[in-house]
């Protein structure tokens, strides 16, 4: 089977649709209109929707780490079971597509591997979506003024975390099988082989590349970071503007701290619920202790460790940066905090000495 | 207590202990025959009645709430229920902007030897209760995304603003650095079509500051964290109404601010901005006439009429130049005063309650509660203390609903009543466009009906009416039960 395929323009959603038909959950960009900002959201994909590809205001992330999951539900019954409480676990791995993510968002997925998989613990919450995921991307045409995907070791066509590399071409789209996840899915469609239309892609990935101004060198950045963890002045100054919320990390395809809460009753008829939800380091109660004492009080504390642990901690630990450079942070953020302009400034600063 | 299968509804009452709860217990005694609808809550005064309280029961599920206590001038805590009455009377009539028919909540007045009292109420208001029948719930709603037609008429001209006299102030500020910390304004963003806040504290940083339709942040919401510090600022005239409004409130002394302010033409919408920007690679330059924005992006050229493209307050703006300023340059923007509801209320006001109900399902279900909203919003003052983290009291869940996104709005909402100036920040900080602007218009034109075209943030001495009661109110009268 060939690990090329074509798909003419007007068959994509029969590809979408033939998906669905197959019980398969298809996450694909949805427009969810507004007066002032329309937001595109990856939203289950249904027959007769449009197949949008523009780069979605929010991150795939939920498919692997929704905002909100119930890991299980304790429930006591009391007469019946002697005040025993019943547990039921909720580990589910229904068969999932990412379609039409950008190759920074399936980066992230790349990234979540290495905290949640690796080691003796792997996550079995995560591991079972995850096993049940697979991604399509689309290649990106041009790079972005707020993109930085090639400063962090990715780029506009890379394949790191895609299953099937996707790419716009005139008269449809190229579709390139990078992986046996990707393959598995591609040899249950019955698409045209497209290895002689693979010329026009390789052009438009190269020209994708050159449209890209180019990046500085970050590789020193570890190291800065490290030099500069306790010149809080310098935090100071970098974060003056920011406001302390979320967005930054709540948009982003590589974050993914979180949260653990019980919420409801063991004895009422739902039960109750422990919940996994999305946490963010911006939060005061991402580091408040049940003594009340909080260590990081203040936004330069908190902007330090994200940016620590994307570009210093993380790196250590795994051997790459802790972000994509999709560049949502910034477009998101309320005052357009640039995340790359601390990594420079930090590269960039002079020891105090 | 389980409800009665199809023969009772959940209502909850909120009773005062020295009255109501006293009336109730009073009916008890005579043997009054009453429907058991109701669930009491005893409370030691209406005024310990949170707002925030009737709003959970109805989000709760519940189909009615009444609250009840002493009659005016017979609090046992004096004024306890005159500070309720105004509290209670602005949440019945910010209700139905949520999709909840108001007729599910009533607050009355019931003293502890009105026993055949009590028993009418109750009655009357089970009865009425009953013929509503079961409270819609969020969660069944159908969802429906509407548009709001942006109006394109203002209250005053709309432009760029190029002759205000940027480099005097500029002087200005520089003159008066050396006595402050630092002054907050505007620089050039990551690129020239996008301002961010800018801190000043040295001549060099002053040069960078800019005047015009991109500075749409608002810079008051920085200045708490400077109480007791001496800071400069420089405002808008919408930003004005928040630094007032902080003054008003006593958030910060006016001994440490000092004001600096131009006219404002209005600014720039930046979502939909963005959106007709699309993605670019590069900004290659900004230019300005009297009445655009010219942006040109990878090579083409974009205008934006400012008449176009405002924020949707600008068109209502009324203080376009600063309510309070120490140092202001520039010719004022005459105002011509009208009757302006701005454009997502006006929509919502033209919608049925079940409509109503099924827009705010429909816009929260993409919120991924990251509180930017909150964070941006410059009457937000408790910061990391906000009751929407807290576990106990548990006022919301982490789990991902509508329900919770919503309620958190309403949280924000009620707790900007009679303080919110419509900056508009937290509909602008959205990352997801949710109109959440809306609610806070709603409950301030609210106030304004109440309290004689109250106000906020434009008279530094003003007690906010919230934060204050009268005996005899104007406006707010008594309902039969």
């Amino acid at each position: 089977m060939s690990k090329i395929r074509f798909v003419k323009k007007e068959d994509l959603a029969g590809f979408l649709a033939y998906l669905r038909q197959r019980d398969i959950t298809v996450l694909a960009p949805v427009e969810k209109p507004s007066a002032s900002k329309s937001a595109i959201v990856f939203a289950p994909w249904e027959k007769g929707m449009p197949v949008l590809l523009a780069k979605a205001t929010v991150s795939p992330k939920n498919a692997v780490l929704p905002e909100c999951e119930a890991l299980f539900t304790f429930r006591q019954t009391r007469e019946e079971n002697n005040g025993e409480m019943d547990f039921s676990e909720n580990i589910n791995g229904k068969p999932t597509v990412v379609f039409g993510c950008r190759p920074c968002d399936a980066r992230g997925f790349a990234a979540f591997d290495k905290p949640f998989l690796s080691g003796i613990y792997p996550d079995p919450y995560y591991k079972a979506k995850r096993d049940g995921l697979t991604v399509i991307s689309l290649t990106c045409n041009s790079g972005c003024e707020t993109c930085f995907c090639h400063w962090v070791g990715g780029g506009p066509t890379s394949p790191i975390g895609s299953d099937v590399l996707m790419t716009e071409i005139e008269e449809g789209f190229v579709l390139q099988v990078m992986t046996p996840r990707g393959q598995t899915l591609m040899n249950a469609t019955s698409h045209y082989d497209g290895t002689d239309r693979f010329g026009k892609v390789d052009a438009l990935r190269k020209a994708a590349w050159t449209s890209l101004v180019p990046a500085p060198n970050i590789m020193d950045a570890p190291a800065k970071l490290a030099e500069a963890f306790n010149d809080i002045e310098f935090w100071h100054e970098m974060t003056d503007r920011c406001l302390s919320c979320g967005a930054c990390t709540y948009f982003c395809p590589t974050c993914y701290c979180f949260n653990i809460t019980d919420e409801g009753e063991a004895q009422s008829k739902k039960g109750g619920r422990r919940l996994r939800s999305w946490d963010n380091c911006m939060s005061s109660l991402y580091t408040r202790e049940a003594s009340g004492h909080n260590p990081r009080t203040r936004k330069a504390q908190r902007m330090r460790n994200r940016v620590s642990h994307k570009f210093w901690t993380f790196p250590e630990n795994w051997g790459t940066f802790l972000c994509s450079g999709c560049g949502r942070c910034i477009t998101n953020c309320p005052v357009c905090l640039d995340i790359r302009e601390i990594v420079v400034a930090a590269i960039n600063r002079k020891s105090a000495q | 207590m389980p409800v009665l299968k199809d023969k009772e509804l959940r209502i909850v009452g909120f009773l005062c202990n020295w009255c109501s709860y006293g009336g109730a217990d009073t009916a008890g005694v005579a043997r009054a025959t009453q429907p058991t609808d109701l669930r009491i809550i005893r409370v030691p005064c209406t005024g310990r009645v949170d707002p925030l309280f009737v709003l959970k029961a109805l989000f709760g599920g519940a189909d009615g709430v009444l609250v009840s206590g002493c009659h005016p001038r017979d609090c046992h805590y004096s004024v306890g229920n005159y500070y309720a009455r105004r509290r209670l009377e602005v949440i019945k009539r910010f209700l139905p902007i949520l999709g909840i028919d108001d007729r599910r909540f009533e607050y009355t007045w019931v003293s502890a030897s009105e026993g055949q009292r009590w028993q009418e109420v109750v009655t009357d208001f089970t009865a009425r209760i009953h013929k509503l029948g079961q409270a819609p719930r969020l969660a069944d709603a159908s969802p429906m995304l509407k548009i709001a037609e942006l109006a394109l008429s203002s209250l005053h001209a709309l432009g760029s603003n190029l002759s205000a006299p940027l480099d005097e102030l500029k002087a200005a500020i520089k003159a008066k650095l050396p006595d402050l910390e630092c002054v907050i304004g505007w620089q050039k963003g990551y690129d020239g079509a996008h301002a961010v806040p800018l801190f000043m504290k040295t001549p060099e940083d002053v040069d960078k500051l800019i005047w015009g339709p991109l500075n749409v942040m608002n810079p008051a919401v920085y200045l708490p964290d400077f109480k007791g510090r001496k800071i400069g600022i420089v405002v808008k005239g919408c930003d004005s109404r928040s630094v007032v409004e902080l003054l008003q409130e006593k958030l910060i002394n006016r001994e440490d601010v000092t004001i600096f302010s131009l006219p404002c033409e209005g600014t720039l919408d930046m979502g939909r901005v963005n959106e007709k920007l699309g993605r670019y690679t590069k900004i290659d330059k900004v230019n300005f006439d009297e009445a655009s924005v010219y942006i040109t992006a990878d090579g083409k050229e974009h205008r934006f009429c400012i008449t176009e493209y405002a924020q949707g307050k600008c068109y209502g703006c009324v203080t376009p130049g600063a309510v309070l300023a120490d140092v202001v340059f520039g010719k004022p923007v005459p105002v011509s005063p009208g009757k302006f509801t701005p454009p997502e209320l006006a929509m919502l006001d033209s919608m049925s309650l079940e409509e109503r109900m099924g827009f705010w399902k429909a816009q929260m279900d993409r919120c991924i509660r990251c509180y930017a909203c909150r964070n941006a919003c410059p009457m937000c003052v408790c910061r990391d203390y906000c009751i929407s983290d807290s576990r106990n009291p548990h006022w919301l869940d982490q789990e991902a609903t509508p329900e919770n996104k919503l309620f958190f709005q309403t949280i924000h909402a009620v707790h900007l009543a009679g303080r919110c100036t419509g900056c508009g920040e937290c509909q602008r900080a959205c990352p997801v466009g949710i109109p959440i602007l809306a609610l806070r218009q709603h409950i301030a034109r609210t106030v304004s009906e109440l309290f004689d075209e109250y106000k906020s943030g434009m008279n530094q001495n003003a007690v906010p009416p919230l934060l204050t009661y009268a005996t005899e109110e104007k406006n707010i009268h008594e309902r039969d039960l």
